[in-house]
């Protein structure tokens, strides 16, 4: 039976999930989701091959939020879960960036990598898979902060494994020095002027910042006058 | 040609390297002498850690700490996880930068008489990692005490440095005030000891040495 079925106790034959065996290295049976991709987005998939039996569909850049979408919310596609967003830099600095998302299809047991190219020298910017898979948050921020590559429309885009103060760059980009751009004592003297105590973010600052977010009766005693406690 | 003049022993050892009662000689106070090794005895066999447990060493810590190699017989048992109660600081594992403050910060707060173990190679040279996120040995952040070698230390390794410590302390002497002088970091640039020395000290050396600092 096709590895692309669905794979319940009882069904397809089988009464448990096998493990495919055998795996060519190229081609081999490329997952169905390919095939519908280029059918309803016929300009915008560029190319999808088959290695070690994982599709990837490489595909234009404009239209990775649609694409994505489509995958998401399509009942015969169902992909719910985002399993990475990351990036690929080549040492060929010729060669574009790439971006990756992961998908997994839990309902159909499915994997597909989607791939889009970021020509260098322009603003590497992609839309953000934000809206539509919530756990897009954090992989985009780490995106954004090894490789400098923002993604349009996520909410709250800055650094989270580099200290916000970071000035150095990207460290994963191919043209970041292993040991940083700065000198051991500078690194050093910047990562020391940091206060530990800093907030973590701008959105734990007070109670008085967040007052928008507050529901109506909270907002309406602090507005009378009550102490907020801090 | 007579026999060469073996070395002083150190004080509260005899030559054999054992510990002894230390007599009063001329030059000392009487009292100041037996005081020092009381206070000294007491404070070397009842160290309170401060683990500052990052990576992989912090693993080899805490079976140091179990019940096989036991360091409740070093009087050790009591981890302290409030740096405000704790003597020795234990950092083991390595030290991003991102954790640089925080780690000056427990120093800073932790009460004379302290002293600080610097366990494993990446605590002490920055070891494997060097690279642009990790500090090249915490020695250019807090003063350091001991250092034990490996990757990481064996327990046996850890409670060999704690035993040098704990040498070291016997060695302390009440008259000598500057043991108790707290680290005073540059308020410009929060580094206590010369930016030229912690860039001499953080040279890149083995493989690393084949890596280049500037962008090609």
């Amino acid at each position: 039976m096709s590895k692309f079925e669905i794979m319940k106790p009882g069904f397809g034959g089988s009464p448990e999930p096998v493990t495919p065996k055998n795996v060519p290295n190229r081609g081999g049976e490329a997952n169905p989701s390919a095939a519908a991709l280029k059918a309803q987005f016929a300009g915008a998939v560029l190319r999808s091959d088959v290695v070690n039996g994982e599709t990837t569909v490489l595909v234009e850049t404009a239209n990775v939020f649609d694409i994505v979408k489509w995958l998401h919310d399509d009942a015969a596609q169902s992909y719910e879960y985002l399993s990475d967003v990351t990036a690929v830099e080549h040492r060929d600095f010729s060669q574009p960036i790439e971006v990756v998302w992961h998908l997994r299809s839990i309902k159909f047991r499915r994997f597909i990598r989607i791939k889009t190219q970021l020509k260098k020298g322009a603003k590497l910017e992609v839309q953000s898979v934000w809206p539509i898979y919530k756990g897009a948050d954090w992989l985009e921020r780490e995106c954004y902060d090894m490789f400098g590559i923002t993604f349009a429309g996520h909410y709250d885009l800055r650094r989270i494994l580099m200290w916000e103060q970071y000035k150095e760059g990207f460290p994963l980009r191919k043209d970041f020095p292993l040991r940083g751009r700065f000198s051991r004592s500078e690194q050093l003297r910047q990562a020391l002027d940091a206060n530990p105590e800093a907030k973590y973010s701008m959105e734990e600052l007070t109670v008085a910042d967040a007052f928008e977010e507050l529901p109506l009766d909270m907002r309406a005693r602090i507005k009378a006058g009550e102490k907020t406690g801090e | 040609m007579g026999l060469s003049k073996l070395p002083e022993p150190e004080l509260g050892h005899n030559a054999a390297g054992d510990l002894v009662s230390v007599e009063p000689k001329g030059g000392d106070g009487w009292i100041t002498t037996r005081l020092d090794f009381l206070v000294n005895w007491g404070r070397s066999n009842s160290l309170w850690p401060m683990p500052f447990g990052t990576a992989c060493c912090a693993i080899e810590f805490m079976a140091t700490a179990a019940s096989k190699f036991d360091l409740a017989r070093f009087g050790m048992e009591r981890m302290s996880f409030s740096p405000r109660q704790s003597d020795v600081l234990i950092c083991a594992g390595r030290v991003p930068f991102k954790l640089a403050p925080v780690i000056r910060r427990i120093w800073q707060q932790m009460p004379q008489p302290k002293w600080a173990i610097s366990m494993g190679a990446c605590a002490s040279t920055g070891g494997m990692f060097d690279n642009y996120a990790v500090v090249q040995g915490i020695d250019t952040i807090i003063p350091v005490d001991v250092y034990v070698p490996g990757c990481p230390p064996r327990p046996e390794g850890l409670i060999y440095g704690i035993m040098m410590l704990q040498k070291k302390i016997m060695t302390e002497r009440m008259s000598n005030k500057s043991l108790r002088d707290e680290m005073e970091p540059d308020p410009s640039s929060q580094l206590y000891i010369p930016a030229n020395r912690i860039d001499e000290l953080s040279e890149p050396f083995g493989n690393s040495v084949h890596q280049t600092r500037s962008a090609p």
